[in-house]
């Protein structure tokens, strides 16, 4: 048994170690950046902040709760996420369900996947999709973020390669029982596929609650801007657009940012757990061929 | 027996078969990828039409269909442009250094993790690392730009260790092409190991029991055995990065660069952004990003034929 001898005793010990360093490691800079936003802003300006909170206060979490744009913003996003991930789900589950049928049941379906896979290979690229959202007069919008991504081609090919594994019979049954297309669907192959379903309704929710760029570009007034968005414009754009010192040494900022910083990831941080269960998951599936 | 018997019920049976059979009309089917094919129609080969403005001077009150066209005036101007040439290149450099690392690290990663017997310390270990995947640039950005300022964390510790001066890790050319493919590796590393794990654990067992009955120590086990097995998904995964060679990730450029650094690290995409939504210029900008989707297709039909000689790789 080679993990009783010395060498790999002494191998795994070195192992062990190394693995949970770079474990460590990969969120330190998470952990710092909370004990910054915990800290008081004179002990973060004087970089005294780092493993632990410097003058421990919720300062900056009061501010940043008490700033009415950030309440806004987060409400935009809380609606965002929720609208687009139950249509991108219900418009990418039904179809993948029409697309998993074969080709004599279901003549067409094959020109239909090519339709989808084409836009998976090329696209019309920003500006013409900018373009398009203008001529629709979908500016400053919430459509305008819901409804270009909507269609998941990735994750209706997940979810048709899931439905196909589901077993021929129990869709015989119903169908000779009486039901549609439409019931077979909904009362067999949703409560089949729950857990796929729960995987892509996680992975969109982040997409949504995490996208910045379509904010950036579609919306122009403040009330209507996710948050990912409204982080963008005073974290990273306050910054590395002035790097003029005048904005280096204001740096009472610090502090507030970090707490935003760390508000925006909070609803990543909570459901990352589930995400993690399922994810996995989510991936053997995309394998699973016939 | 009588009922068969009976013509009539016999007739009654028959009917509502058929009208079973008629629930299931094809149709249905096709009003099902219908919303789909609306909405892909509308927000995907819509704005591809919009790709003939990249041979046109396309100027917004005459609209597409009435601008000038000027054949191939920008694309001769994109490859006449050493600034171009230079994004490119910054692309490219960015994209392959990204995915031989995001190779390397995650296969190492996973090799090691694999020697792990403990399973809540695996778990743990995985859970750890996998989790800055699911932050987005904006949040990774923000932490990246407060931890590597002048006056942060990371040039604290490099002064306190070395004494040196602070490195302006995302003011300096080569500090920041550094920094933008280490932190991609960060965010994406432990994501990668998933599909290596995955491929360790489908290694048939027999095969380590018969090595060990011939006395095979654990580093021939994993020379002779383990790495052989892990071959061909290292090959589909290499393969399939190849349509990404031009994809050096906007996002985290877009959060991470400033004007000072453009020289190195400007890429195609974030060129693409600022010519055309910040400068006007929507002609050529269209040209500049149908170069880049022209070449990333035939890399990923290339990638996806390769893929599928080599080791039998579909997506559907």
């Amino acid at each position: 048994m080679y993990h009783k001898t010395l060498p790999y005793r002494i191998f795994s010990i070195f192992n062990y170690i190394l693995l949970g360093v770079i474990a460590i490691a990969c969120l330190l800079p998470l952990y710092h950046l909370l004990m910054v936003s915990l800290s008081s802003s004179a002990a973060a300006n004087a970089g005294l902040v780092t493993f632990w909170p410097i003058g421990f206060t919720f300062e900056a979490y009061t501010k940043t709760f008490n700033n009415i744009n950030f309440l806004t913003s987060l409400w935009v996003s809380v609606k965002r996420t929720l609208i687009g991930t139950a249509l991108g789900l219900v418009v990418n589950s039904i179809a993948a369900y029409a697309l998993s049928k074969e080709t004599h049941v279901f003549r067409g379906r094959n020109a239909y996947l090519w339709y989808f896979v084409i836009t998976m290979l090329f696209s019309g690229g920003l500006i013409p999709s900018y373009i398009l959202i203008l001529k629709l007069g979908l500016m400053n919008h919430l459509a305008a973020l819901i409804l270009p991504g909507l269609v998941a081609v990735y994750n209706m090919i997940l979810l048709l390669n899931f439905f196909r594994t589901v077993p021929k019979e129990l869709e015989e049954a119903a169908f000779i029982d009486g039901a549609g297309y439409l019931r077979s669907f909904v009362s067999i192959f949703l409560p089949v596929s729950l857990p796929v379903i729960a995987t892509i309704a996680l992975f969109t929710m982040v997409g949504h609650w995490n996208s910045y760029f379509d904010g950036l570009i579609y919306i122009k007034s403040s009330e209507k801007l996710p948050l990912a968005s409204l982080m963008q414009t005073i974290i990273v754009q306050g910054n590395t657009t002035s790097f003029d010192p005048a904005v280096i040494a204001n740096m009472s900022q610090r502090t507030l940012r970090a707490s935003q910083i760390f508000i925006g990831a909070l609803p990543i941080l909570i459901a990352y757990p589930f995400l993690q269960r399922f994810f996995v998951k989510g991936i053997v599936i995309g394998a699973v061929k016939e | 027996m009588e009922q068969i018997m009976n013509p009539d019920v016999n007739l009654k049976v028959n009917r509502t078969a058929k009208k079973k059979k008629r629930t299931r009309v094809p149709w249905v089917l096709h009003l099902m990828v219908l919303p789909a094919v609306l909405l892909v129609f509308v927000f995907s080969y819509v704005p591809m039409s919009g790709i003939i403005m990249a041979f046109q001077d396309y100027k917004a009150p005459l609209g597409i269909t009435g601008s000038p066209f000027v054949g191939l005036k920008h694309f001769q101007y994109m490859f006449e442009n050493d600034y171009f040439m230079k994004i490119t290149w910054n692309t490219v450099l960015f994209a392959c250094s990204k995915i031989v690392l995001n190779l390397i690290i995650p296969f190492t990663f996973a090799l090691l993790l694999n020697e792990v017997r403990h399973m809540g310390y695996k778990r743990s270990i995985q859970t750890l690392v996998y989790l800055p995947h699911f932050l987005s640039w904006v949040t990774l950005g923000g932490i990246l730009i407060d931890l590597l300022a002048q006056t942060g964390i990371v040039n604290q510790f490099l002064t306190y260790l070395f004494g040196i001066k602070p490195i302006f890790f995302l003011g300096d050319g080569t500090w920041f092409r550094l920094t933008i493919i280490f932190s991609d590796v960060w965010k994406e590393f432990g994501f990668n190991t998933i599909i290596f794990l995955a491929a360790l654990a489908g290694i048939n067992p027999a095969l380590y029991e018969a090595a060990e009955v011939d006395g095979a120590s654990r580093i021939k086990q994993t020379l002779y055995i383990t790495i052989p097995s892990l071959v061909p998904i290292l090959i589909v995964v290499a393969t399939l990065a190849l349509g990404n060679v031009l994809n050096a990730n906007f996002d985290q450029i877009f959060n991470l660069y400033s004007p000072m650094i453009y020289q190195q690290g400007d890429i195609i995409d974030t060129f693409v952004y600022r010519e055309g939504l910040l400068s006007g210029q929507f002609s050529f900008a269209t040209a500049v990003s149908l170069f880049k989707s022209v070449i990333s297709l035939i890399l990923i039909v290339i990638s996806y034929r390769m893929a599928y000689r080599f080791a039998g790789y579909r997506i559907f």
